[in-house]
């Protein structure tokens, strides 16, 4: 018996999402009084898996082989499935993001578990074995009995704080030959940028709306997010019109994200926008209306015209870093 | 090639929602009902291929399961452009059970692209279409955002962390698709709504499958605490709550 996490790398390193997986993964093993087994496909180092041992995986099974590069579903599925048998595990979690929406439905099938997906809180109660998720993307949440005896959780990314817990961790380097013909994606061009904060995995997202007007206004957004370290979001709108790439736009239609601190600049907060931001655990409104409905999802406001307050926030942030 | 697009029956996004009986069901008074948003971009974008003569599309099907309750968003999926439509009739009680229906129609009906959204912008379970390939044993391909057909072959665009991937994979196949898929949903026009009464709504009873999820409880979310505002004049003093009261930078 165990808990299965599967985590994700980058560029041979864990992504955040990863370290929160297993410390979820680490509560509800606390809670069965069992043991975490982490999986990590592709090419990570032993130090780097060792991070894994910090948040509490007592065992870690590294499967690095090039037939895996590209994500195929089927492939993928079949691994996963192969060591939650093998590992005899109970509960598997995996993220609710991309990865995890093509993997998790697909395992659940495979292993006949029920599955809970984007849950924020380790389970209520573990008999019935009762998750809670959100639903109405964000304007409610449900209790859910998983029945199945095998159970697959895909956490909401940022929903649940890292927790430190040293274990001893052994690591497993699994070798794999697979058919290749039972990879069926084929990958024809790969458009990738590296060095850039995803903005699924930032701390703080700096983002703008309609109300900044054009597209060469974006130098101070810009300027912000890189004092703060910060990933660059957009609303709807502004991606529609292209003045932003696809990937920025958050909401119900684009990127659910949760950072810890969310700047909403000329932003007029409606519902499909707050859909996929208001997991934030603090949001910052910058608009010249005082009625815009972002101020009530906001923790922190100002009402103001956003070319007149986003220089002199920037020289703030200059000023607190010298 | 035959498209399949798999259409949910939700809430319109702007509802608010409320719960009744004790906070085990939607109260429904008051709710519009509309195709899943995410659907009716895949129903847009299987059409727009339709159109292209040399696409080779030969037709459009939407499926839904649910009650008779649903018909006018079928019958909408119909009015915006689909060839006809399946009904499987059955309270949608958990998604292991709808794509499991799905599945066993796909088994009789060959369709080469099975089109699903993302997610319901009800329950945001993001799974059944996962669940009707592997049920199926085909493969899918998620986070799709542009589809083509090149030379009789479909072309997909996925998004991968940080950028994206051109993709192909043998039909058929599930498509998994999010934004980017088409840019506005197609509306229907009057000509379509006309024309919507005569096509025609297969309807499949359900086969027998048991839910291996159940909804036990709704919660509304905790309201916020109210806003503080700062001075526009007086930016320094956000950095400063931030750093010492809200400890997030
Ligand atoms: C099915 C569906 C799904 C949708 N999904 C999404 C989604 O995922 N994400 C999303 O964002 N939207 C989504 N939308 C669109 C959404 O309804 C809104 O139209 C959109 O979010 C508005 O974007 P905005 O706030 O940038 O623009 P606007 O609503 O036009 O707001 C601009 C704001 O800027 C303020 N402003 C103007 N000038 C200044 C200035 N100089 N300084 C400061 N403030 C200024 C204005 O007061 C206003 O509040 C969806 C809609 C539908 C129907
Ligand atoms: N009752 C249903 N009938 C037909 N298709 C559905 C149904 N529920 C979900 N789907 C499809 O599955 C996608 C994802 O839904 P979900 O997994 O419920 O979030 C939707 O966008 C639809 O394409």
């Amino acid at each position: 018996m165990s808990i299965l996490v599967y985590t994700e790398n980058w560029d041979g390193k864990f992504k955040k999402l990863s370290f929160e997986l297993v410390s979820y993964a680490t509560g509800i093993a606390e809670m069965l009084n069992t043991t975490v087994t982490a999986v990590s496909i592709g090419k990570v180092d032993e130090n780097e898996l060792r991070k894994l041992g910090n948040f509490g995986a007592n065992k870690i099974i590294s499967i690095n082989n090039d037939q895996l590069i590209a994500l195929d579903s089927q492939s993928y599925t079949s691994v996963i499935s192969e060591i939650t048998q093998k590992e005899g595990a109970e509960v598997i979690i995996i993220s609710n993001n991309n990865t995890g929406k093509a993997l998790a439905p697909r395992l659940s099938v495979r292993l006949k578990a029920g599955i809970g997906s984007g849950v924020s809180r380790l389970p209520l109660n573990l008999n019935p074995f009762t998750v809670y998720k959100k639903v109405f993307s964000g304007n409610g949440y449900a209790h859910v009995v998983l029945k199945s005896d095998v159970k697959i959780i895909t956490l909401a990314q940022n929903s649940f704080d890292l927790v430190e817990t040293l274990n001893n961790t052994v690591i497993e380097n699994v070798e794999l030959t697979i058919d290749g013909s039972s990879l069926k994606t084929a990958v024809k061009d790969v458009q990738k940028q590296t060095g850039k904060i995803l903005l699924t995995d930032a701390e703080i997202v700096v983002s703008g709306g309609r109300g900044m007007k054009s597209p060469d206004n974006w130098g101070p957004i810009e300027e912000l997010a890189g004092l703060l370290g910060a990933a660059t979001a957009c609303s709807r709108p502004v991606s529609d019109e292209g003045w932003r790439p696809i990937g920025e736009h958050t909401g119900q239609t684009g990127k659910v994200i949760a950072p810890n601190l969310y700047i909403a600049v000329g932003i007029s907060g409606a519902i499909q926008h707050l859909a996929g931001i208001s997991g934030s655990k603090c949001i910052v409104a910058i608009n010249t209306d005082k009625d815009a409905p972002i101020f009530e999802a906001a923790d922190y406001g100002i009402v103001g015209d956003a070319f007149k307050v986003l220089p002199k926030l920037i020289e703030a942030v200059k000023e607190m870093k010298s | 090639m035959k498209i399949l697009v798999c259409i949910s029956n939700v809430p319109d996004t702007t509802t608010k929602i409320k719960f009744a009986e004790g906070n085990t069901l939607i109260d429904t008074t008051g709710i519009q009902w509309v195709i899943n948003p995410w659907d009716e971009l895949s129903l847009t974008r299987a059409l727009e291929l339709k159109d292209d003569a040399a696409s080779g599309i030969k037709s459009v099907t939407v499926l839904h399961v649910g009650t008779a309750t649903s018909e006018p968003t079928i019958r909408k999926a119909l009015a915006i452009g689909a060839d006809d439509a399946i009904r499987v009739n059955a309270e949608s009680s958990d998604s292991w059970f709808v794509a499991f229906q799905i599945a066993e129609v796909v088994k009789k009906e060959q369709f080469d692209i099975i089109m699903c959204g993302i997610e319901s912008s009800d329950y945001n379970g993001s799974v059944v279409g996962g669940m009707i390939s592997e049920f199926l044993g085909i493969p899918s391909v998620s986070a799709v955002s542009g589809i083509r057909i090149e030379n009789g072959q479909p072309v997909m665009t996925r998004e991968i962390d940080g950028g994206k991937e051109v993709v192909t994979v043998p039909v058929p196949f599930v498509a998994i698709v999010q934004k980017g898929i088409a840019k506005e949903p197609r509306i229907a026009a009057m000509r379509g709504i006309m024309m919507a009464r005569s096509k025609p709504v297969k309807l499949v009873e359900p086969v027998a499958v048991e839910p291996l999820t159940e909804i036990v409880v709704f919660e509304k979310p905790t309201p916020r605490a109210a806003c503080k505002y700062i001075d526009a004049d007086n930016p320094a003093q956000l950095i400063d709550l931030l750093q010492n009261e809200a400890k997030v930078i």
